[in-house]
């Protein structure tokens, strides 16, 4: 286990699990709030943006996420020069959350919308016969009442979405993933270690991650 | 219920643990009836990792591979006494070399494999067969003329490589750009978006050659590193090392290696290095 006694390779695994919280931090951000507007989207009466919800879920959902993680760097940044920063980890680090805020939106639009049909239909009729807008039916009667329902389902696409930050690496974000490779190519005595201790460090961060969400799940729940 | 499933757990954890020490620890305990010459001699048949991503080194194309490495490795395969349809090609990265000779699943690797103290306390290294250096791509007109002149430019490397890391310690005022494969920093210093791209000359010489990138590129040549490349075989293998090192030996006098030179590398105009025969002593 001396790989993990020199204080550079430790540094380096930090570094790499940092980027990884920073990422998935940013982009649970970004895809819950992109998530629930494509979700409003999506069951609103007006039928352009039903379609703009529909595109964009099935266009993110069934594309490969280092596809959009390779064209944020090479179509974003390379062909359309969209800088977000001079410091080109920062760039990289933006363009990443960008690409799994827009694929991890469409998981959390669908869960959200499945969540909107456990709401009964007897509630958006009521908000309506006492004269509410959509918007406002939607987020104050149905929104809180779906979102609740679909605790569980949200964190298990959370949960995914963490270990989906690893791809940001193939555009030279030195995540985890990459950290890993990097400790391996300079200590190839020791790759199995050096791959446990990165597998456990996801497995003791997200295992606990998942219990908590299926307690939250529970305790949110709408008793019917 | 719950004792049950989180025994369960536990169980299917532990297997896989002794699964992977088997794997990990299998290199010992494989005297020389197993070494490559006794493989070699029964089976007429030899397992050889290559790179696929590497043009002029070792590149596949649909289910055929090309390239200096592989040249080499027929040259191997023949002083070994195994006919070309003999050998089977499987495809490495730099990441699971040592993994692949340890667990057996390629008996031999040449893939641009830099010998390196770490590397040696768990692979046999014959060779080396060339001796590398990091050096810089750069667009024909580029102002860059060696690495002293990087001070804010962008420089591309393949993460957790040895160049990448070499850049970031004695180059601080370059900005490392890095990404998983060279064929993407190509890419790149083709858009502009990076200035340089850097790793050993002789992987840059063949992306320089491409004919899509054809009077594009020009490598700086400027060498600031060495980098022997090695041939990888077992811990335990010396006697398949040394014979190794003999077949190399032998190419050098009789014309094979500067052939293998020329048929794949040398197109870019490079003349044959010389194989130093004296420096062939790293077999344990």
């Amino acid at each position: 286990m001396d790989v993990f006694s020199d204080s550079a390779n430790i540094d380096t695994y930090v570094t790499g699990f940092l980027w990884i919280l920073k990422l998935t931090a940013a982009a649970t951000v970004g895809a819950l709030v992109l998530g629930v507007l494509l979700a409003g989207m999506r069951v609103s009466p007006i039928p352009v943006l039903r379609g703009f919800g529909t595109a964009w879920v099935n266009t993110f959902r069934n594309t490969p996420l280092t596809l959009i993680v390779f064209f944020c760097y090479f179509g974003l940044y390379s062909a359309l020069s969209l800088e977000l920063s001079d410091d080109i980890d920062t760039n990289n680090y933006w363009l990443g959350v960008i690409g799994l805020s827009v694929y991890t939106a469409a998981f959390v639009c669908e869960a959200i919308r499945s969540g909107i049909n456990t709401v009964p239909v007897g509630q958006a009729e009521a908000a309506r016969a006492i004269g509410m807008s959509f918007i406002q039916t939607l987020t104050l009667i149905i929104l809180p009442q779906a979102g609740r329902a679909v605790v569980a389902p949200l964190g298990s696409i959370f949960i995914a979405l963490a270990k989906n930050a690893t791809i940001v690496g193939t555009i030279g974000l030195m995540e985890s993933s990459s950290a890993m490779k990097e400790l391996i190519n300079a200590n190839g005595d020791a790759v199995f270690p050096i791959f446990f201790v990165f597998a456990g460090t996801f497995a003791i961060f997200l295992i606990p991650t998942g219990y908590a969400f299926g307690w939250l799940a529970n305790r949110l729940a709408v008793k019917r | 219920m719950r004792i049950t499933r989180l025994t369960a757990m536990a169980g299917v954890f532990a297997l896989a643990m002794a699964a992977a020490a088997c794997g990990g620890g299998d290199d010992s305990g494989s005297g020389s009836a197993s070494g490559i010459v006794g493989k070699a001699s029964k089976d007429k048949k030899l397992v050889f990792g290559v790179k696929a991503d590497q043009p002029g080194l070792g590149l596949q194309t649909g289910g055929t591979y090309a390239g200096f490495d592989i040249e080499i490795a027929k040259i191997v395969a023949k002083g070994l006494g195994v006919p070309e349809t003999g050998i089977e090609y499987k495809t490495t990265v730099s990441a699971n070399r040592e993994p692949f000779i340890q667990q057996g699943q390629v008996d031999v690797v040449i893939a641009t494999y830099t010998i390196n103290d770490e590397r040696k306390k768990v692979v046999n290294f014959a060779g080396p067969y060339y001796v590398a250096g990091q050096d810089l791509l750069v667009p024909i007109a580029s102002t860059i003329t060696g690495p002293e002149t990087l001070a804010g430019k962008k420089v591309c490397s393949v993460s957790g490589s040895t160049p990448a890391k070499r850049i970031q310690t004695d180059y601080k005022d370059a900005k490392l750009q890095q990404f998983d494969s060279y064929s993407k920093c190509v890419t790149a210093l083709a858009a502009g978006s990076v200035d340089a791209v850097t790793t050993d000359d002789i992987i840059l010489a063949g992306y320089a050659a491409q004919d899509q990138y054809a009077g594009k590129f020009k490598v700086v040549g400027k060498k600031f590193s060495d980098e022997p490349y090695g041939i990888g075989v077992k811990k335990s293998d010396t006697e398949g090392c040394n014979k190794i090192n003999e077949i190399l030996k032998a190419s050098a006098t009789d014309g094979s290696y500067t052939a293998a030179w020329n048929n794949t590398l040398g197109k870019s105009g490079t003349p044959a290095p010389e194989l130093d025969v004296t420096k062939l002593t790293n077999c344990a």
